[in-house]
């Protein structure tokens, strides 16, 4: 190490005049100095965003932290007085709503002292999450992993097995509903997308193909809400008499149809973007159509489309809060729940605060990891 | 119309059985006639170069022989098949023929000995180690076994060719197709190219190549086929070809392309 700087300091180009770029033009102060006061236009801006920012930050310090109420005192049977809250409105944010309706909000209506199982739920999907998002894990076990955490979740949520007493799908809420109509929506999605898009893409099957164009345009042609309200009120009218199919199972069907439309698309997009000569090389080779599909054209395809991919598993993820209008109690509708307490009928800024929070979290997460994913793939293969 | 010399279909004049017999072949895209009456045979072993040029229909020929383009009149058999759209003639056929492209075509997703593994192992069902092995010694061949653990954008554009030739090679066809496999490189790797093609060649593989390459022609081709707006126009040895052709159009443009190099 010392030798180095001594070599360093005895080289003429070091410690000539050239040797180092002019000072300030480089470092954190080389960028503000380029960026943020380029020129007296650039540097007004600056001064006004800054001063704007400023504000904004000082604002919210105060309403959240200096200003904010955290707790507030119980009545003797458990009534919540909150005309301290009532008092700080508009100044202070009411942060004692969230510690008093959190485990509703989180958690729904299920069973006070059971709640321990829709909270490893939640964490077993974050788990797994983190699992399959290493790609160590990308091979065939991954969907053993898979089943078995989904056939966990569903023990824990019905329980009625090892001394769990039963609880029935209309006392699940919050965030454990949230996350399994993402998760099976985009699980079982993303497989069907890829197989219409290939069957879109199809040259000599044409009544296959006709049959993926009709569901991509159908689907996509109707707005999510009239998607639910279908598969919530019509489609019960077109089953059998005495067939009664499990609401939350129809929502999360016609969550999977929705999706697996859009994602379809960009699917395509990714095959169609991939060069003929590669299939061409596959054929060739004599690779089978699911060999070459499996091998060849879809490792690409999709690699290409991974910004759209995540884009719209973000789309799908926070459109899962659109069961409220059909009354299923995911997290949203959960925090409109709890807002509909008398004593806290007024703080929903607060509420909708910690919501955002949330499926910011879970959003952001999927985005930085596509990016590392791009990043990533694109060393190994272009290096 | 027809200025062949030739009346008959374009023979070789070896005794050995046909590899490849086209008869009487035409293609249309859409109302383009592509391949008018093509009739060509390839026996084994034999060296085939065709020439033309450009959109005389010599790569869609070539193509059609492996069947990535389907001919829709006249009879096409390899290496004893006929070629329909019976797709287990066809899986038959193209574990036999193997083809190399102008633009490579290797799989950038995969290494350069997974490009060379991949078909050995799932269309031979080759257990992995002795596809890898074998895939080892084709690298070998074409010069560039330190690469195997390379990703084909490492690579340059002549060593990419090479890789791809291995690729080939490792579904031990009986025939090899070349379709223009020196036009998209630089003029300096187009020798290590042809160097390892007419390696091919002195080990007797059956080839049909695509290409503008005189020399290349003349070191190792028995039989040039000239094409011409979608028909064989003229064969013959690259000596009588090049030296003394027949038709007009040869002539043309053999002067063409002279003038070009």
């Amino acid at each position: 190490m010392s030798q180095t700087t001594v070599d360093a300091v005895a080289d003429p180009r070091m410690t000539g005049a050239r040797a180092r770029p002019p000072i300030g033009s480089t470092g954190p102060l080389g960028w503000v100095r380029a960026n943020l006061f380029g020129s007296w236009w650039s540097t007004a801006v600056t001064l006004l965003l800054g001063y704007v920012i400023l504000r904004v930050v000082v604002t919210f310090f105060l309403w959240g932290v200096v200003n904010a109420v955290w707790t507030v005192p119980y009545s003797p049977q458990g009534i919540a007085n909150t005309a301290a809250c009532q008092n700080a409105k508009g100044i202070g944010a009411c942060w004692a709503i969230i510690s008093d309706k959190y485990r509703l909000i989180l958690l729904g209506r299920y069973p006070y002292d059971q709640q321990w199982r829709p909270a490893i739920c939640v964490l077993l999907f974050i788990g797994l999450y983190g699992v399959s998002a290493m790609r160590r894990f990308w091979r065939k076990e991954l969907a053993l992993i898979w089943i078995g955490t989904l056939v966990l979740v569903g023990v824990l949520m019905w329980g009625g097995v090892l001394g769990m007493p039963m609880v029935a799908e209309d006392q699940w809420g919050g965030l454990p509903i949230t996350l399994m109509l993402a998760t099976l929506g985009l699980a079982c999605a993303f497989p069907l997308s890829v197989l219409v898009a290939l069957g879109r893409r199809s040259t000599n099957l044409p009544a296959i193909k006709m049959l993926c164009v009709l569901y991509v345009e159908l689907i996509r042609g109707v707005p999510l809400v009239a998607v639910l309200f279908m598969a919530n009120v019509m489609f019960p009218l077109f089953m059998p008499q005495g067939v009664n199919i499990d609401k939350l199972l129809r929502i999360q069907v016609a969550i999977i149809l929705f999706t697996g439309a859009y994602l379809a698309e960009v699917v395509r997009g990714g095959l169609q973007s991939l060069p003929k000569g590669q299939a061409e090389a596959a054929d060739a080779l004599g690779l089978s159509y699911w060999k070459k599909t499996a091998f060849v054209v879809l490792p690409q395809a999709l690699r290409l489309v991974i910004p759209p991919l995540v884009n719209t598993f973000i789309g799908s993820f926070k459109d899962t809060s659109l069961v409220l209008i059909i009354g299923l109690f995911d997290l949203l509708t959960m925090g409109k729940v709890a807002l509909s307490d008398a004593p806290w009928q007024s703080f929903s800024t607060e509420v909708y605060l910690m919501l955002a929070v949330i499926y910011f979290v879970f959003c952001f997460a999927m985005s930085k990891y596509s990016r590392g994913l791009e990043r990533e793939l694109a060393r190994a293969h272009r290096r | 119309m027809s200025q062949a010399v030739h009346a008959l279909p374009h023979m070789a004049d070896t005794k050995a059985p046909p590899a490849i017999v086209l008869d009487k072949v035409n293609k249309w895209f859409g109302t383009l006639h592509v391949l008018r009456d093509v009739s060509l045979t390839v026996a084994e072993k034999e060296r085939v170069v065709v020439c033309g040029p450009s959109g005389s229909g010599k790569s869609t020929m070539i193509r059609c022989i492996n069947r990535l383009e389907s001919h829709q009149e006249g009879r096409i058999i390899v290496d004893g098949t006929e070629l329909t759209d019976d797709t287990r003639a066809l899986d038959t056929i193209r574990r036999e023929v193997g083809m190399v492209f102008q633009s490579f075509n290797l799989f950038p997703h995969l290494t350069i000995l997974e490009n060379c593994t991949l078909a050995p192992i799932w269309v031979r069902k080759t257990p992995k180690a002795e596809a890898e092995e074998q895939a080892m010694n084709f690298l070998t061949r074409v010069k560039i076994p330190e690469q195997a653990k390379k990703y084909p954008g490492q690579l340059s554009g002549g060593q990419q060719q090479r890789v791809a030739i291995a690729r080939a090679l490792c579904m031990r066809p009986k025939i090899m197709l070349f379709d223009e496999p020196t036009s998209a490189l630089d003029p300096e790797m187009i020798k290590e190219v042809l160097d390892t093609m007419i390696q091919l060649a002195e080990d007797g593989m059956t080839m049909v190549c695509v290409t503008h390459e005189m020399g290349f022609a003349r070191q190792v081709a028995d039989r040039v086929v000239f094409m011409d707006r979608g028909e064989i126009v003229e064969s013959g040895t690259p000596t009588r070809m090049f030296e003394d052709p027949q038709t007009d159009r040869l002539k043309l443009f053999l002067s063409q392309i002279l003038r070009g190099h």
